[in-house]
């Protein structure tokens, strides 16, 4: 395998993390906020289970640290949690892969729901803790459009052959 | 660490600020719908709607007008009276429009992204935020294309008010649901009725004095409870308004003036 095939795809790598950063700053009805999906979570797990050599801890911190000043929250926060949960990825990324959709939708919503207690624990820290409940919505959401998401990544990955 | 950094101190701002350009773009693309449907609306009027909105909007000149000739002879007879008492006087106000983009930030707060940054304006950190109807928040960080601010709403946020018809002050809090603000600290014989208006009482030297911020919509007594509980709307438009006002109060831009508030400009960090 040469130098040039195992660099195949970044743009569409680098799109993908577009397109899921523009989801996740949305404008939506207000009622609806605590309803949306960590996209940007969900697309980096994707592409960490199924290219663990190229998206890994680094990256997952670094677009946690867009995702801070996007959300304008503290510097930091996003980028912390992000590291932790793609380091929970690559550690069960073999045994999340082979099993069916379903049970990989269990699978992000406990990665999902630990995204969301540690965020919500900081924000405690910093004295504005939402309503505990709201934490367990927005994984369920993921949890169930996960399958969805990474069927049409997949076919994305095989399509333009990113490896 | 970064996060401690980013609490304390403001040494990680510039960071911040590097990282924000990158996103520019990106929030730009987001807005870009919603501009279009204004741009739409805008463009596709008939001439007649024009032409009716042109007569309203002329009567509401010329009302306006009016009472701001009364409003120009009150202003001097207040600051006649105040040099009598020998007390400072308040100098006009500046004011810039700004507008909103759209784009939403953290779920969990309230905050808004502006479309005026650090590049050709001189805004700062605390500016106060209005839109035509009242107080709706103040500036937290600045970039150099956007800045964002966070809304009275938010349950960050406290604001020093009164109440218009008596005087009575109280601290307004947010609490993070949309159009509802909680009154603090009134004990439960305090002289507050529904319907109450609410007015910036200027104390906290964030936000000048006499803008309204809401109105009373539930007063709770329960002798149980040391407080009573009261609940308040505010007056702007939070989730409608997309031009929203930037002040440079008078204490601002004077700070040589030795009111309280220039004192404690100077202290603050």
């Amino acid at each position: 395998m040469s130098i040039h095939e195992r660099r195949r795809g970044s743009w569409i790598i680098t799109f993908s993390f577009i397109v899921a950063i523009l989801l996740s700053i949305l404008p939506l009805p207000p009622g609806l906020h605590a309803f949306m999906p960590s996209w940007l979570l969900l697309t980096t797990i994707y592409w960490s289970m199924a290219l663990p050599h190229r998206i890994g801890i680094g990256v997952a911190w670094g677009l946690g640290l867009l995702l801070d000043v996007l959300y304008d929250t503290l510097l930091g926060q996003h980028a912390l949690v992000m590291a932790l949960v793609i380091f929970l990825t690559l550690h069960l990324h073999q045994r999340i892969r082979v099993v069916p959709l379903w049970q990989q939708a269990i699978t992000i919503y406990v990665l999902c729901l630990i995204y969301m207690l540690i965020i919500f624990w900081i924000k405690g820290l910093q004295g504005v803790a939402p309503d505990f409940w709201m934490a367990l919505i927005s994984p369920l959401i993921s949890a169930l459009i996960w399958p969805a998401v990474f069927v049409f990544m997949r076919n994305l990955r095989r399509y333009y052959q990113v490896n | 660490m970064l996060m401690t950094l980013d609490y304390r101190t403001d040494t990680v701002r510039s960071i911040r600020a590097g990282l924000s350009v990158i996103i520019y773009p990106m929030q730009y693309l987001v807005d870009l719908p919603g501009n279009f449907i204004s741009w739409t609306r805008d463009t596709f009027v008939t001439h007649y709607t024009l032409q009716e909105e042109n007569t309203t909007l002329r009567t509401q000149n010329q009302i306006l007008k009016a009472q701001l000739q009364k409003f120009t002879f009150i202003e001097a007879e207040n600051v006649h009276l105040r040099e009598l008492l020998q007390s400072s006087k308040r100098v006009g106000e500046r004011m810039l429009v700004a507008e909103l983009l759209s784009v939403d930030l953290d779920p969990f707060r309230r905050q808004v992204v502006i479309n005026k940054g650090s590049l050709n304006n001189n805004l700062y950190v605390n500016q106060p935020l209005l839109d035509a109807n009242g107080v709706m928040g103040k500036i937290v960080h600045i970039y150099p294309f956007t800045s964002t601010a966070i809304l009275i709403t938010d349950p960050d946020h406290t604001l020093p008010v009164q109440v218009a018809r008596n005087g009575l002050r109280t601290i307004a809090v947010g609490t993070g649901s949309d159009n509802q603000l909680k009154l603090l600290y009134l004990p439960n014989n305090a002289d507050i009725r529904v319907g109450d208006k609410l007015i910036t009482s200027g104390l906290g030297c964030v936000f000048p004095a006499g803008y309204p911020v809401g109105r009373v919509t539930t007063v709770n007594t329960n002798p149980r409870l040391p407080f009573a509980q009261v609940l308040a709307k505010p007056a702007a438009k939070l989730d409608r308004s997309r031009e929203v006002l930037l002040v440079w109060p008078s204490h601002a831009s004077q700070a040589k003036m030795q009111t309280p508030c220039s004192r404690t400009q100077k202290t603050a960090p």
